[in-house]
This record gives C-alpha cells, structure tokens and sequence, in this order.
C-alpha cells in the first residue's frame, strides 16, 4: 500500500520522524500562541524554506494544499462579504492554518508510512504504565495497513454483486453482506494467527 | 484483554474505513451530491463492536491516515488534512465510535432499529459534530454558529448513514453472527 511519501535526497527527508513530529508540534505551538499573523508569517517561510531543502517539486505539493487553501479562501471569502468587519481575525486564523497545513504537509510528504507507524509504536509503548499493550498495538496496525487492500476490494466486489441486481443504489444491501463477510473473514484470521502460534498474554517485553 | 479475534476485528473494522474510501461514492438519486460511507464505518465500527473495540479500530483508522496513508475519500491523508478546516470531523472519529458504543452497550443491545438509529446519530452525527464545528471555526477564523450552518448541508446524508447502520446493525445482530460483548 503506498503513502503520501515522496522519495527525495534530502537532509529533510533524513530526519528522524520523532524530530519532525516534534518540531511540527512545537512550531504548531508556537504559531498558535504568537499574537497577530507573524506566527504564520514565520511559519509559511519556514515552511517555503523546507521545501526547497527537501527538493520536492512544488507542483505535486501545490496539487496536495490545493483542496484545504480552496476551502479556506472560500469560507473567508464568505464572510469578508457577510461579516464586513472583524475580517483581520478572520485573516490571521485562515494564514495561520495555512501556514500549519504547509508543514504538516512538508512532514508527510518527506517521511516514510513505516517511520511514522514506528514513531507511535514508541509512544504506545510510553502509554505501557496506562494499560496500553504497545506489541498488540503495533500488530494492530500492521494488520490494517495489510487488510485495507483486502477490504477495498471486497467493498468493490459487493457493489459490484449489488449493481448486478440493480440494488446499487439501497446502501443496506451493501452493508449487510459486508458486515457478514467481515465477520466471517474474523474467525478466519483469527485461527491463522493462532495456528501460527500467536498468544494474545504475551505483552512482548521478554522479547 | 483484547484477545486474538478482538485485535483481528479491531483492524478489520479500521481496513472497512479505509475500503470504503477508496469506493467510489454512492449515488443516492434525491441527494444532490453522493456520499461517502466512511462516516457510516464509524457508526458500524461503534454499534457492532461496542466502545471499547469500536474506538480503537476508529483509532487505528486515524494514526494512519497520519502517519501518510491516503485512506480518506479520495485519497486523501497525512497530517496536513487532519489540520485542515474539516479535520475536526475525522479526529473526532474515535470519540464517535466511543460513544456510539457506550451507547449501544448500554441502551441498544437488542434488535430495535430504532434504537440502534438513535445511538448512531448521537455518537456517530452530534458527537463528530461537536468536534468538527469548533475545529471549523477555529480553523477558518469563522464565527461558530456560521460553521455549525454549513455543516447541516451534511446532515441528511449523514441521518441516511445512520438509518443505514441502525438497518445493517439490527440485520446482523439477528443472525446472531456477532453479539455485542463477544
């Protein structure tokens, strides 16, 4: 299953994902906080600067902010027109979310899915003293990322067995035949993973 | 303890969210616009696996759409959409799933459709709601009676979404293939 990850050479896209993850929150933080828009302000550069650095090509990520800084123009569009005054607040909450999506999308575009889903096994295992149980969390999402394809094509599948009774367009006869499978498909995997000698009272820190 | 199949039904419940994004919408004919059914996952996740197991296969859902994946309807993903204006409404994923669980765990664990509706729109349409709208408003520097305004153009789809899973969820349960607290 491929991500959003863009492979450059870059010095960005070597950073750890934790590092990235932190500045992010920090410069979040930080934007946040500042008063006026120089937060953004700051915040955008930093962000134009990033990207140079980490050599993507700003048509694909211009394509990618292309949905969220549409809808925000527009919703602050609307209400420079409605409102009339009190459109500077308006103006600073709509750059300096501009600004974070720019980052935020910087982070996803230079780090790897692998690297970010092992920078929250590490926070899961943080939250072991909360009941959390990080190897149970890290099969989780392992098993997901396998099993998207796997539902993706059994939504197509049952649509497609719906069109050709012509109920394509009654979502319960597509959700009740889905859920059966599911279900079914459960008691399956369960018994693989046991077969393969899985135990669910293994917390995984011998190892 | 989550045992083997809880785990198992945990990411399954995630990959359905996942699946149903990369569907293509469904076209409902007397809705102008056709809707994506990821919403409808929530509340399914929610009333078939109950609080505990529902929100975290809503969680699981949301650390990989940012840790990149483009699981959001149309193929969308990464942390940046989450940030976004309507980020709010996925975030609150977890929490909906949660609370449309508790729930049905508690007042909904038979076969009355009606029931199970209610459940839904309360943790699967008011609890996203009330995330999403203030994320909204915030986000856009919007006044917040405004994004609560122009979030209601998504609220008969989503009243269809929850019809939809109070039908399918009572569908299930009388097959008595999955009880709540299996």
């Amino acid at each position: 299953m491929l991500g959003l990850y863009l492979h450059r050479d870059s010095a960005v896209h070597r950073l750890p994902a934790g590092a990235k993850m932190g500045g992010l929150l920090l410069l979040t933080a930080v934007v946040l906080t500042l008063p006026g828009a120089w937060g953004a302000l700051a915040a955008m550069v930093a962000g134009a600067a990033l990207l140079a650095a980490a050599r993507l090509p700003p048509g694909r990520v211009l394509r990618d902010l292309r949905a969220p800084v549409v809808m925000l123009a527009l919703l602050f569009g609307i209400q420079a027109l409605l409102a009339g005054t009190g459109w500077q607040d308006a103006a600073i909450a709509v750059a300096r979310f501009a600004a974070l999506i720019l980052l935020a999308t910087v982070v996803t575009l230079t780090t790897r899915v692998m690297d970010m889903v092992d920078l929250f096994e590490r926070l899961f295992g943080l939250l072991r003293p909360l009941g959390v149980n990080p190897a149970k969390m890290a099969l989780m999402l392992a098993l997901t990322i396998r099993f998207v394809p796997l539902l993706g094509d059994l939504v197509r599948e049952v649509r497609m067995a719906q069109r050709a009774r012509g109920v394509e367009r009654n979502m319960a006869a597509l959700f009740v035949p889905l859920l059966v499978k599911i279900l079914t498909m459960a008691d399956d995997l369960t018994a693989a993973l046991e077969a393969r000698g899985y135990d669910p009272a293994d917390t995984g820190s011998q190892r | 303890m989550l045992s083997t199949r809880d785990l198992v039904l945990c990411a399954l419940f995630a990959a359905l969210l996942g699946g149903l994004g990369m569907a293509p919408p469904i076209p409902l004919g007397f809705l102008p616009v056709p809707i994506t059914a990821q919403t409808l996952g929530v509340m399914l996740a929610g009333t078939i696996l109950g609080a505990r197991r529902g929100g975290l296969a809503a969680l699981l859902f949301v650390l990989l759409v940012a840790a990149g994946l483009p699981l959001l309807a149309g193929g969308r993903g990464g942390i940046g959409v989450l940030m976004g204006p309507t980020g709010g409404f996925v975030l609150a994923w977890p929490l909906g799933a949660v609370i449309t669980g508790w729930l049905a765990e508690r007042f909904a664990s038979g076969t009355s459709p009606v029931r199970l509706f209610a459940v839904s729109v309360v943790g699967g349409i008011l609890a996203v709601y009330a995330v999403g709208i203030p994320w909204l408003a915030l986000v856009a520097g919007l006044p917040i009676e405004k994004a609560a305004l122009g979030t209601m153009a998504f609220l008969p789809g989503d009243l269809i979404k929850a019809g939809v899973c109070a039908f399918a969820a009572a569908a299930v349960r009388r097959a008595g293939i999955l009880p709540l607290h299996a």
